[in-house]
């Protein structure tokens, strides 16, 4: 039951990742792209971390997990932000 | 099936390393060949990880891709855009163009050298591997080393030795850092979202950094990747246009630097004193000793990483902060006008 649940999420999260990078090669501009990689790969890595997490048996490796995902949140949304930002700037300056 | 899956995957692997180091070195655009080369240190440590080498897989994540990465694009984006590789030569005269490609065939040919020696290397040792005694001897050794990690009982205690020259290469590393003059400019002051993590995220790096050098004793970790944390979380702060704060001052600044090879010295020479061999650990006393100069190598390293992404000697934090001050009335309009 356990072994199910895991592997429909892990497979949830290896779609979402997939959708992620086609995005990324396949839409017109930046904007678009970042907004497809960031979106879809952080929840790809959600349900891949709670298909891990189902299989540990120590509650502390669970927490390391999260705190992972809590990371890569943070940072792919900073940095999505910067470039994004950083697009804008160099549009409005040309 | 599992094996077979497993085979799949380590050629993939193998493949996208080649790859990845294929395509970051045959680019002209230099920041492609460094953005390349950090995706290059990422696959490669999950290449250590699957060799069952997690502590080189951590070091190579953060050191090898992480903390280089910065390196290399701060130093590629403090040249100015569009003087890539190919134009750079162009300008050139012929002498110089011919001297450029005789060096370029030399680090080729040497390299292929040294992949050769390697391959051997590994052929001798899958050869002799099943009998080789070291394992065996550092299994049997590892009650007295004071630690359970094998690695940390290696690096500090059985070899620690190489260790300590490592950290005197380190120091020499720095010396010379501290040769080229007065650090780079920093950056400017960050807008409210990165402003954001920054606050969070350099106390989880400390943190992390505290709780590396403590597990190292017993699980995967150690100085080296405790310092990279550390030496990250300055990297961020630095990035995040705080100057002032991320590196102790003058006289502190130097105790930090020399401290692991300080540390080292130390209790190498009180054991020597006291009649033991040079660095042989009493084995009771050895966990606390190996502890002490790890968090002292930490420090040190950590300095060492951050010195190298300053580029130089740092201003003196009371000049910064005027600076910073003075800078703060112009900072809007500086931001706007900085167009790469």
């Amino acid at each position: 039951m356990i072994n199910l649940l895991s592997a429909i999420l892990v497979l949830a999260g290896v779609f979402f990742y997939l959708a992620g990078s086609i995005g990324l090669l396949r839409l017109p501009d930046l904007y678009s792209r970042l907004h497809a990689l960031t979106k879809a790969d952080n929840l790809g890595l959600g349900l891949l971390i709670a298909g891990l997490a189902l299989h540990m048996q120590d509650v502390f490796i669970v927490l390391k997990l999260l705190l992972i995902w809590l990371a890569v949140l943070a940072a792919s949304a900073t940095s999505a932000h910067l470039i994004a930002r950083q697009a804008r700037r160099r549009e409005a300056g040309s | 099936m599992n094996t077979a899956s497993l085979l799949v995957f380590d050629a993939l692997l193998m493949l996208t390393l080649v790859g990845l180091a294929w395509a970051a070195l045959a680019g002209s655009d230099e920041r492609l060949s460094v953005i390349l080369f950090i995706a290059f240190g990422l696959v490669l440590a999950v290449a250590w990880a699957r060799l069952l080498a997690p502590d080189v897989a951590l070091a190579e994540a953060a050191i090898g891709a992480g903390l280089s990465g910065a390196l290399l694009l701060s130093a590629v984006g403090s040249r100015p855009r569009g003087a890539s590789r190919t134009r750079a030569s162009s300008m050139q005269n012929h002498t110089e163009e011919g001297n450029t490609r005789v060096l370029q065939w030399t680090i080729t040919l040497l390299c292929a050298a040294l992949a050769g020696i390697l391959a051997w290397a590994l052929l001798h040792a899958l050869d002799i591997g099943p009998t080789d005694m070291l394992p065996q001897a550092i299994s049997a050794n590892l009650a007295t080393s004071g630690v359970s990690n094998p690695v940390t009982a290696v690096l500090l205690n059985f070899r620690a030795y190489d260790t300590l020259l490592e950290l005197a290469v380190l120091l020499a590393a720095v010396l010379g850092i501290f040769a080229l003059g007065p650090a780079t400019p920093g950056y400017q002051p960050a807008g409210p979202v990165f402003d954001g993590l920054v606050r969070w995220l350099v106390p989880v790096l400390i943190l992390t950094a505290g709780y590396l050098l403590w597990v190292g004793a017993h699980a995967p970790g150690g100085a080296f990747q405790a310092g990279a944390m550390l030496a990250a979380a300055g990297v961020v702060l630095r990035l995040s246009g705080r100057s002032s704060i991320g590196l102790p001052n003058g006289l502190t600044l130097r105790i930090v630097m020399a401290a692991g090879v300080g540390m080292f010295l130390l209790v190498g020479l009180t054991l020597l004193v006291l009649g033991r061999p040079f660095l042989g650990y009493p084995p009771a006393w050895a966990g606390t000793l190996i502890l002490m100069i790890e968090t002292a190598a930490m420090l040190s390293i950590a300095a060492t990483l951050l010195l190298a992404f300053h580029g130089g000697r740092p201003k003196s934090h009371a000049l910064a902060a005027r600076t910073e001050s003075a800078n703060a009335a112009t900072s809007n309009t500086c931001n706007e006008e900085q167009t790469p």
